[in-house]
């Protein structure tokens, strides 16, 4: 089967400094893999490298097997990151959110009430403005975005930082869930045990590498 | 060679627009203001047609060479510094043949707004990232100014066209001009085209070192880089292992 | 079709948005409605004021319309939603267009405050009748909406292109103003002497009026397509 995410000796420049120095990568749908390293070593440079964020200055990356290069915009259809934002919209609720983003692809009213179910956000939260969710809800609305705008490839950067005990449970869980349902999902973090618990494989980014 | 060229003309230019012309009979020797108000604007014309050309080239060529892009930086600042000059000389000019600084004639405003367009191309192209971002953002703009010249011209003169009020102008068209004043006028042509010839090669070769200046640092950093990713672990954990 | 979807879900997230966080309503129209009485502050004299009312009204418009463009900009880059919309792939033609129309329908909101403050304030009047009377392009009436309109899409689609680039880069809002007021020199002149015709301002007569209105449907075609056309390239890095 051809991998989600393939990234061959990316090298990748940052004010004139390499963040990247020949990364390469490879993940498969339904996997959830792992990124962990110390900070500064690169680990979220690759994901905005595969994001689209950040220009591929050698190297080839491929998403779904379109070159990112070559067809960025649709590469990017597929691929969703969140960072520490994520990127909702305070005055909205959760429903409203989700629907948005179903909107722009054309999604049924039926499949944005999945979507905000799968992430364990129906009922009563379902009308409440994502100003006033907890932090781990946000990130569950975040993730019920990518799915109503049917992005498969997923780049969680530090997914679990800012949450609690019982938010990062819920995340882990509703994760697994995605990657079953065929997601490719990308996570890094510098704390390994949460991460290692949640992932398939674990990746060590160093010194702007993956080794 | 250029730059020597430039200087012989510009000296050229002195001896015959301050020596060997004669003075205006209603002008008097404010006239000789004009052989740099003239040269100086036309020469920032073409600077920034310039720009827009090299800006299109970077945009639909294949290659998207940033020579391109560097170049159409360069003539930018070198438009953006001879309308400068223009609007400066042009109002000392209007002081003494007009009375005032400046009149809202249809030229001089376009001239102004050209000036402040092209002053905000020139803040888009500091906003950084990667040298392409930078190419791809600023040819846009370029492209975009453009197209606003003569949006600008054409609002701007219908407006003093139904605003009559305004004090009779003299059209440059009518200024008297004897053999030796127009050629004085085409020596300023030639001295200013020279220097902006000049200028803009020096200031494309900066622009060039100054993006490589990175890229040769580049190839050290990366390896350096990936020395610390294949080094670090053997020194620490695998060393360690060895060690005890 | 899925630009226009595309456009539309922009439009009504970001009217939704001002209808509930009311950010427009209790402090952009206020502001703008100070700067009103402001000029008549510092113009003190009832005719001059009457004078200059239509480029007052304009001039208005314009700073209000740099305080609505970062506004459209701020719900994106609060919680980074900016980021997924211009790198998800989205039809850019539709973002534009999306964020475009959602400004119109906001700036036309504010020059009709402002044209009815003008008329309270300013003792300014809208020469012919409503509809008819002098034939139906003779009013006033005809020429100040039109004006609006065509006056506002290019307004709004300047305000939206230079929004975005500025808005792609944080702590550079600074730049907005920079980009869109010499832009807009064109919309001013043809807006302010349409308007002049339309309230019959110094003896300007309606008919004058409809030339400028020419003018600004140029504009607003000219920056439609522009910025249609080079929206993606500024805000996909």
């Amino acid at each position: 089967m051809e991998p989600t995410i393939e990234c061959v000796d990316v090298v990748a420049v940052m004010g004139g400094f390499p963040v990247l120095a020949g990364a390469s990568l490879r993940a498969d749908a339904g996997e959830i893999l792992l990124l962990q390293g110390p900070n500064g070593a690169g680990k979220t440079s690759l994901l905005r490298v595969v994001a689209g964020l950040l220009p591929v200055h050698r190297g080839e990356a491929r998403v779904m097997g379109i070159d990112l290069v070559a067809e960025p915009r649709r590469a990017r259809t597929h691929v969703g990151m969140l960072g520490h934002a994520n990127g909702l919209y305070g005055d909205l609720t959760v429903t409203e959110n989700v629907g948005f983003w179903g909107s722009t692809v054309g999604a049924t009213a039926a499949e944005i009430e999945a979507a905000i179910s799968r992430m364990g956000l129906a009922e009563r939260l379902a009308d409440v403005p994502a100003r006033k969710l907890s932090a781990g809800q946000k990130r569950r609305t975040a993730l019920a975005c990518l799915i109503a705008r049917r992005a498969g490839v997923w780049l969680l950067d530090e997914p679990h930082s800012g949450l609690d005990a019982v938010g990062r449970d819920e995340l882990d869980a509703v994760l697994r869930q995605a990657a079953a349902a065929g997601a490719t999902i990308v996570i890094s973090s510098h704390e390994l045990d949460r991460g290692t618990k949640l992932a398939d494989r674990v990746l060590t980014v160093r010194g702007g590498m993956c080794l | 060679m250029l730059g020597v060229l430039a200087i012989i003309a510009t000296a050229w230019l002195v001896a015959f627009g301050l020596g060997f012309s004669p003075a205006d009979r209603d002008q008097e020797e404010s006239v000789r203001i004009l052989y740099v108000h003239v040269p100086t604007i036309w020469v920032a014309y073409v600077a920034f047609i310039l720009t827009a050309v090299a800006s299109g080239t970077y945009l639909f060529s294949k290659k998207h060479s940033l020579g391109f892009d560097r170049f159409a930086g360069a003539s930018a600042e070198l438009g953006v510094l001879f309308v400068g000059l223009t609007l400066i000389v042009g109002a000392l000019w209007g002081r003494l043949t007009w009375g005032v600084f400046w009149q809202w004639d249809a030229r001089l405003t376009t001239t102004a707004l050209l000036f402040v367009t092209y002053i905000g191309y020139l803040a888009v192209r500091r906003l950084g990232g990667d040298p392409h971002q930078r190419a791809r953002r600023s040819a846009v703009m370029g492209l975009l100014s453009v197209l606003l010249i003569p949006l600008v011209h054409w609002s701007v003169r219908l407006w003093r066209s139904l605003h009559q009020d305004a004090t009779v102008l003299r059209p440059d068209g009518q200024v008297k001009m004897d053999g030796l004043m127009l050629f004085s006028l085409f020596v300023g042509v030639v001295a200013f085209s020279l220097i902006y010839a000049w200028l803009v090669i020096h200031r494309t070769r900066v622009l060039w070192m100054e993006d490589h200046e990175s890229e040769y640092g580049l190839e050290a950093a990366v390896e350096q880089r990936r020395a610390e990713a294949l080094e670090t672990p053997s020194s620490n954990s695998t060393g360690g292992k060895t060690d005890g | 079709m899925k630009r226009s979807r595309i456009a539309w879900a922009i439009a009504s997230k970001d009217l939704r948005i001002e209808l509930r966080s009311r950010i427009v309503a209790n402090q952009i129209l206020p502001f703008a409605a100070v700067i009103m009485v402001l000029f008549a502050f510092a113009l003190d004299s009832d005719s001059v004021l009457q004078r200059v009312a239509p480029g007052l009204v304009w001039m208005a418009t314009l700073f209000s319309m740099i305080v609505l463009v970062q506004r459209s900009y701020a719900i994106e880059t609060e919680d980074g939603a900016f980021d997924l919309l211009r790198l998800s792939g989205l039809d850019p033609i539709g973002v534009f267009w999306g964020k475009t129309l959602a400004l119109v329908v906001q700036l036309l909101l504010l020059e009709i405050l402002l044209v009815a403050t003008a008329i309270l304030l300013y003792n300014t009047t809208v020469s012919g009748a409503w509809i008819g009377g002098i034939g139906f392009l003779g009013s006033g009436w005809v020429l100040l909406v039109t004006t609006l309109i065509t006056a506002t899409f290019g307004l709004a689609a300047v305000g939206t292109l230079y929004g975005g680039l500025a808005a792609g880069f944080s702590g550079r809002e600074t730049l907005l103003p920079l980009l869109v007021l010499p832009v807009v020199s064109p919309v001013v002149i043809g807006a302010t002497r349409a308007m002049e015709s339309a309230f019959g301002t110094a003896g300007a007569v309606v008919s004058e009026g409809w030339s400028w209105t020419g003018l600004l449907l140029v504009f607003a075609v000219a920056f439609g397509v522009g910025g249609s056309l080079a929206y993606g390239p500024l805000i996909e890095e």
